[in-house]
């Protein structure tokens, strides 16, 4: 048998150390990815049903043309499934916390934040995860946009963008959720109105005044109004700074909560 | 003689809840220190303590010398933790969870493999160690969750309540892993509600309730202060069940604990056991049955405390609880 020497844990933590802990702990969660069919399996499912049940279900019906509700609503729907994939970091969370995972890890002499590091540098990967689908799945019935590569990836980076700064809500409320019901109630609450009620799958123009009013200032038309700028042509500054202010103020707050649940949580 | 861990006076609130109420406790280097108390007594609490998980309201502890608190990363350079619900994750296999926790305490790839997979030949795993954790058994898991606290070789280990749940064959197998890691060096805290497993693997106890000490000592004057053994008398005909009591009061010189079928009363000298039954047989109670048996940790804190372990259980939870019709039987077979 192979002897095995002695761990040489550091004397104490330099950001050095804070960022191998935090790929370390970012492995882990690419590790249960990659393990766990079923996740890569309900990733992959839902944006396959959405793009499905709109294209093909309400396309004619609401544009006239499925192909021209398709070109419209693909950038909404990488909004959206992003969005609901930034739930995924809360829930993992609040799963690591409940079964003493989290205490494990924060028995060990490792960076306060790698677990942190790890959910979430772990959970953008999901995130890229779904957005390809979409794209694939979008090619696939002949989705080809006027923006081209360029114009598709800088989309993608903007929802990525605004994904990082959403998923600190769900880091906070992962923390501070007593139950994965609760947490799942937040999620419904939050994610239907700001995901449906924006430029999602049709513009606030056919809205009545105060629904209008509502996607107007979510943020959530902002980025999807971003992304259908780079991707099929139109204005993208406007909407793009409304993007970073949103996700800057979203982060702003969110990210001292999230924190400061954590540090007492520890 | 050094103490690994050393505690004064630890308070922790939890809401209105005082989960520890003044907790001082001592753990030698290279011994097993148990720590014993019903549900909620706050073992749980004061391991987190210790631990570095949460920090207490007041008071303080060391281990090897460094503050839980103030020196938090010198105190997890030195303690391995298997915290009462395994800790492992159940979308890894067993190989990957302990493989990540090696490279988390700056193994290198090969050599955190080497030590997962010397660990899993350990814990009798290396078979079950590329399968998901999902399918392993309760046994296996706590195994796991205990290979993956060793890692990193700790000289102070912390395992809360380690054979809860598990079948007597684990627990056996377990409590001979614990044995292991003392002739090794390694200071052990348990926390257990079994006095029988304080009993085969602590050289000291502290038994704790409502968050405060109680009792602290060796397994052997703690059994010395709730009587050796504990006598178990039940009648024929419940009736006499008072007139039961009496005897056995006037015999052993303590109050019984009166449960709904039997009369139990800790005993230090097994000589009793004669002279009750002389004295039942002298005033005519007729015996189903009488037996000496070992203080449970119900009676340690009877004697202790004067209360029951359990809040709101049955007075006489731990005694053989005979089932009603049991009496009715032994009517039937002379004794
Ligand atoms: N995070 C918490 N929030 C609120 N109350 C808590 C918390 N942790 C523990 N308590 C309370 O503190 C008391 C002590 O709990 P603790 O878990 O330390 O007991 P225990 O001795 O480990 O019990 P058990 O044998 O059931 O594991 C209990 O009344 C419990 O309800
Ligand atoms: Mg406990």
């Amino acid at each position: 048998m192979t002897t095995v020497s002695q761990a040489v844990t550091p004397e104490r933590i330099s950001p050095i150390n804070t960022i191998q802990h935090g790929l370390i702990a970012t492995s882990r969660s690419l590790l249960r990815l990659r393990s766990n069919p079923a996740e890569i399996i309900g990733l992959t499912f839902q944006p396959l049903m959405f793009v499905a049940l709109f294209v093909f279900v309400f396309g004619q019906a609401l544009m006239g043309s499925w192909q021209d509700y398709r070109d419209f609503v693909l950038p909404g729907i990488i909004v959206q499934m992003v969005a609901f994939a930034t739930i995924g970091t809360g829930m993992t969370l609040f799963t690591d916390i409940d079964k003493g995972i989290f205490d494990r890890f924060r028995s060990l002499p490792i960076a306060r934040s790698a677990p942190l590091i790890g959910a979430v540098l772990g959970d953008l990967v999901r995130y890229v995860l779904s957005l390809v689908v979409i794209l694939v799945v979008g090619f696939l019935i002949g989705f080809r946009p006027p923006g081209g590569v360029v114009g598709t990836l800088a989309g993608a980076g903007v929802v990525l963008i605004f994904a990082l700064a959403l998923c600190w809500i769900w880091v906070y409320l992962g923390l501070i959720a007593k139950t994965a019901m609760t947490l799942q109630m937040y999620a419904m609450t939050l994610m239907f109105p700001l995901t449906f009620g924006g430029s999602t799958f049709v513009s606030p123009e056919q809205m009545p005044d105060w629904m209008a009013w509502f996607a107007s200032v979510n943020p959530v038309t902002s980025v999807t109004d971003t992304v259908r700028g780079l991707m099929l042509g139109g204005p993208v500054a406007g909407p793009f700074a409304m993007t970073l202010l949103w996700s800057a103020a979203i982060a702003v707050v969110f990210f001292p909560l999230a924190v400061r649940a954590y540090v007492r949580r520890t | 003689m050094t103490y690994a861990i050393q505690a004064e006076g630890l308070v922790k609130n939890f809401g209105t809840t005082r989960a520890l109420d003044g907790v001082s406790l001592r753990a030698s280097a290279g011994r097993v220190l148990g720590v014993l108390g019903p549900n909620g007594a706050g073992k749980t609490t004061a391991v987190r303590v210790l631990a570095t998980l949460i920090a207490p309201d007041a008071g303080h502890a060391t281990v090897n010398g460094f503050d839980v608190v103030r020196d938090a990363h010198q105190v997890r350079r030195r303690i391995g933790l298997t915290g009462q619900y395994a800790a492992v994750d159940e979308e890894l296999s067993g190989a990957q969870n302990l493989v990540l926790i090696g490279r988390l305490l700056g193994l290198p790839g090969p050599q955190a493999r080497a030590r997962a997979a010397e660990l899993l030949a350990e814990f009798d795993l290396t078979d079950a160690g590329d399968r998901r954790v999902k399918t392993y058994s309760g046994g296996m898991r706590r195994r796991l969750d205990l290979g993956a606290s060793l890692v990193g070789r700790p000289s102070v280990l912390y395992l809360d309540e380690p054979t809860t749940g598990l079948d007597p064959r684990s627990r056996g197998q377990l409590w001979e892993m614990v044995r292991k890691l003392v002739a090794d060096g390694v200071t052990v805290l348990l926390t257990t509600q079994y006095l029988e497993e304080a009993d085969h693997l602590a050289h000291d106890i502290v038994v704790i309730d409502h968050g405060k000490v109680i009792a602290t000592g060796t397994p052997d004057q703690l059994k010395d202060r709730v009587g050796g053994q504990i006598l178990n008398v039940q009648p024929v005909m419940l009736e006499e069940l008072d007139r039961l009591a009496g005897v056995v009061r006037e015999v052993t010189g303590v109050e019984p604990n009166q449960g709904d079928t039997s009369v139990s009363a800790p005993v230090d000298d097994p000589a009793v056991l004669p002279a009750v039954v002389r004295r039942l047989d002298a005033a005519g109670i007729g015996v189903a049955e009488l037996a000496l048996r070992k203080a449970t940790l119900d009676e340690v804190f009877l004697a202790l405390t004067g209360h029951t372990a359990e809040p709101g259980g049955e007075p006489d939870a731990p005694a053989p609880s005979t089932p009603s019709e049991q009496p009715q039987q032994h009517v039937r077979t002379p004794s």
